[in-house]
């Protein structure tokens, strides 16, 4: 049974072991203010030129390798239902009308600086590259679907049908293909320049000067600028984003803010709870023990009282004794007196 | 010793059948459905790990963690929360007329954990790499409080072992191991409520990741502080509730010792329970007024957030205040299966139905039969293994030869 001992202080080595390193990644969660890796790259995507032709998702399908649709991208019927990016679709193009005109719009990972998915993954399966794309391991993969979660723009998708060996799948902003010098795969295939590659601090200026010169064509919003911390991509509309279902409600704390909070109280409870539990079990034990002591020096208090009372008694009795006693022998001796007399007189 | 357990063993053998069947020798009904259970759980297990969890899940992209989540994981966390408060309560804050009560709460504990880690096997995409303990041993995501929430899970199901193993010990008469197990009580009664506080909070604070999908009622920077007192309030009724079916069930068990405690660690736990409650009933007050939210509860989901607050949470406050003055048993225990039911209902509320808010009707989650089956075919096996253990090994009563050893 001296391996449950040793097995526990091991335990308690790796609990000392883990909490050191939440404490020191929830420090670095929350003193550093991170504002992107330097000439990272992104995407910056001008709604007001989409035309719907959907040539960015045919160009992902094929330079991500993924299986072919149903329906061929020509057929734009399948516009006119809101579509999401599924495990076969790491972008879709969405289409709404409004005063008659139709707006086109593609969703994709926005690539956040400081990603949501990266943050929550307890086996660290994301990454945020220098180059500015959030990559996914899925070596590591256990398949919580925290990331899922966690995304605010419910962006990663899982393989729910794959019994053995499922993985999340998202756009990887063509990573393999960035480190080549090659655009990723939507941006080459768009023909009206609504998709742009580029810097992303050149991105911005390009998008300011956009605004700045055709402000009745676009609403004064960068959309991916500051949304929770700020994305890689980067979009510019003519109406609200929040029409289009980019939600404009996120606000702009980048994801390892909002729970490096309860990371710092984790070292705190592990450091002081032993101590006030401690504590209270010694106060537990040491009222026990005054209530012990005192119930002891009552009982000899009355023992005392008791004893004290009994010798008392004794010492009455034994004064009354010895003074029956004389009295006795006061008589006995007038009887013998008596007896003497009564002698002598016959 | 071995003599007299196998003198015994046919006797709890007899009383296990006794219990299973009725007087016309016909299986009863509720072995008739616990065989229904075990059988359709049985072909849903083979049905998920042979085709993957789309075949039994209705989970989606936008919606990734479902019932197995939100009620195995959420619920039985909270609800195991009686192993931690009652073990506190009797070794560490002095309270040595709850010790009877120990062994059940750890014996629940214990299960209910074990059956929570099952069921994340069932849950995570790759419970392979999961029983390998990816993320402590091939690459931590330290940044996670999954990391945090599981590492401390990982710990406390040992630590929950740890304190479990006197009642085998002492069922098997290893006297010295089992000594060796007790001495270690007071070590590993400090460190299962400190994680416990952990694991019990973060559970909470998983969400505070999700702003924009939680609603604002539910959400708050405090959450996980609202999961840690509600932990406790869920243990010590928990505690309560268990303890009364319990006595239905296994009072041949039952030894003195622990019919005499019973009914004041009832009144007691409920006193206790009043006062968390009414602490929590607080914080939820605080939460909403730092969130500035009060304009929500005049919305459907507010009015739902005030059936979950007034009807789960004030009003058991109230009748465990009213139950422990009056010494109504009967009431108290009605008023703990209403707090384990408000528990429950917070926590479904927060992972699922309060969750993904802003989505249309037609995207949003709603658990198909075969998870509310498997999650019921947990809950079973976790009740079989309960009765299987507490009518041989010494739970509700103390063991003769090892009578000399409790405080």
């Amino acid at each position: 049974m001296s391996i449950s001992r040793r097995k526990f202080l091991g335990w308690m080595g790796t609990a000392g072991l883990a909490t050191s390193l939440l404490g020191k990644s929830a420090s670095a969660a929350s003193t550093k203010e991170f504002t992107g890796h330097p000439n990272s790259y992104g995407v910056l995507h001008d709604i007001t030129r989409c035309v719907g032709c959907r040539s960015c998702e045919e160009g992902c399908n094929t330079v991500n390798e993924l299986p072919k649709p149903a329906k061929a991208y020509s057929d734009k019927s399948v516009l006119n239902k809101k579509r999401r990016f599924s495990t076969t679709e790491f972008t879709v193009v969405n289409k709404m009308v409004q005063k008659g005109s139709p707006i086109f719009w593609k969703t994709q990972c926005n690539h956040c600086l400081e990603p949501a998915c990266a943050s929550v993954c307890f086996v660290n399966a994301f990454e945020k590259l220098p180059s500015g794309a959030v990559v996914y391991d899925a070596s590591v993969c256990v398949g919580c679907r925290y990331c899922m979660m966690a995304c605010p723009f419910e962006v990663p998708t899982y393989e729910y049908d794959d019994p053995y060996t499922p993985e999340i799948v998202k756009c990887t902003l063509c990573a393999p293909r960035i480190e080549k010098g090659l655009l990723p795969g939507c941006v080459e295939s768009c023909p009206t320049e609504s998709l742009i590659f580029g810097k992303r601090d050149d991105l911005l200026k390009i998008a300011r000067a956009r605004i700045e010169k055709y402000p009745d064509r676009y609403v004064d919003h960068i959309y991916g600028e500051h949304e929770m911390g700020g994305t890689s991509w980067l979009y510019l509309s003519g109406v609200p984003f929040k029409d289009l279902g980019l939600r404009e409600d996120l606000g702009n704390t980048p994801a390892p803010k909002l729970t490096s909070g309860a990371l710092h109280v984790v070292p705190m409870v592990v450091s002081l709870w032993p101590v006030f539990l401690a504590g209270m079990y010694g106060m537990a034990k040491r009222r026990d023990k005054i209530a012990a002591e005192e119930k002891l020096q009552a009982v000899k208090t009355a023992v005392e009282l008791a004893e004290n009372k009994a010798a008392e008694t004794l010492s009455q009795a034994m004064e009354k004794a010895s003074k029956e006693k004389e009295n006795i022998l006061k008589r006995v001796a007038r009887i013998k007196e008596k007896a003497a007399k009564t002698e002598e007189g016959s | 010793m071995p003599t007299q357990n196998n003198s015994q063993a046919p006797r709890i053998t007899a009383a296990a059948l006794h219990f299973m069947r009725d007087d016309n020798k016909k299986f009863s009904p509720l072995a008739v459905i616990t065989g229904i259970i075990l059988v359709v759980g049985t072909i849903l297990t083979i049905l998920r790990f042979t085709q993957g969890l789309g075949a039994v899940t209705n989970l989606t992209n936008t919606h990734p963690w479902g019932m197995w989540i939100g009620f195995d994981l959420m619920c039985g966390v909270a609800l195991a929360a009686g192993g931690y408060t009652t073990s506190a309560a009797c070794y560490l804050f002095g309270m040595k007329k709850y010790h009877s009560a120990v062994r059940p709460a750890i014996l629940t504990a214990f299960l209910g954990y074990a059956t929570v880690v099952v069921s994340l096997l069932y849950d995570v995409g790759r419970p392979d790499r999961l029983i390998l303990a990816y993320p402590f041993v091939v690459q931590q995501g330290t940044t996670s409080l999954l990391f945090e929430v599981g590492l401390c899970v990982l710990l406390y199901l040992t630590v929950l072992f740890l304190e479990f193993t006197p009642i085998p010990l002492e069922w098997l008469g290893l006297r010295r191991a089992r000594n060796i197990a007790v001495k270690l009580t007071l070590a590993l009664t400090i460190l299962g409520v400190v994680l416990s506080t952990l694991h019990q909070s973060s559970l909470g604070a998983l969400f505070l990741i999700a702003p924009s999908k939680l609603h604002p009622l539910w959400y708050s920077p405090y959450i996980a502080v609202f999961f840690f007192v509600s932990s406790i309030a869920a243990g010590l009724s928990m505690v309560i509730f268990e303890g009364s079916l319990a006595h239905k069930a296994f009072h041949h068990r039952m030894g003195t010792t622990y019919l005499e405690e019973h009914p004041p660690l009832v009144l007691g736990y409920a006193k206790a329970a009043s006062l968390v409650l009414f602490g929590y009933f607080m914080v939820k007050i605080v939460g909403i007024t730092a969130g500035d939210n009060w304009h929500y509860l005049a919305t459907p989901y507010g009015v739902w957030f005030l059936v979950e607050i007034l009807g789960f949470v004030a009003l058991p406050c109230f009748l465990f205040a009213m139950g422990s003055r009056n010494k109504d048993i009967g009431l108290i225990k009605f008023t703990a299966a209403l707090t384990i039911t408000g528990i429950v209902l917070n926590r479904l509320n927060i992972s699922i139905i309060a969750f993904n808010w802003h989505l249309p009707l037609d995207e949003r989650y709603i658990p198909s039969w075969m998870e509310i089956a498997l999650s019921i075919y947990m809950v079973t096996c976790l009740i079989l293994v309960f009765r299987f253990i507490a009518t041989r090994m010494p739970v509700f009563d103390e063991h003769p030869d090892f009578k000399e050893h409790h405080e």
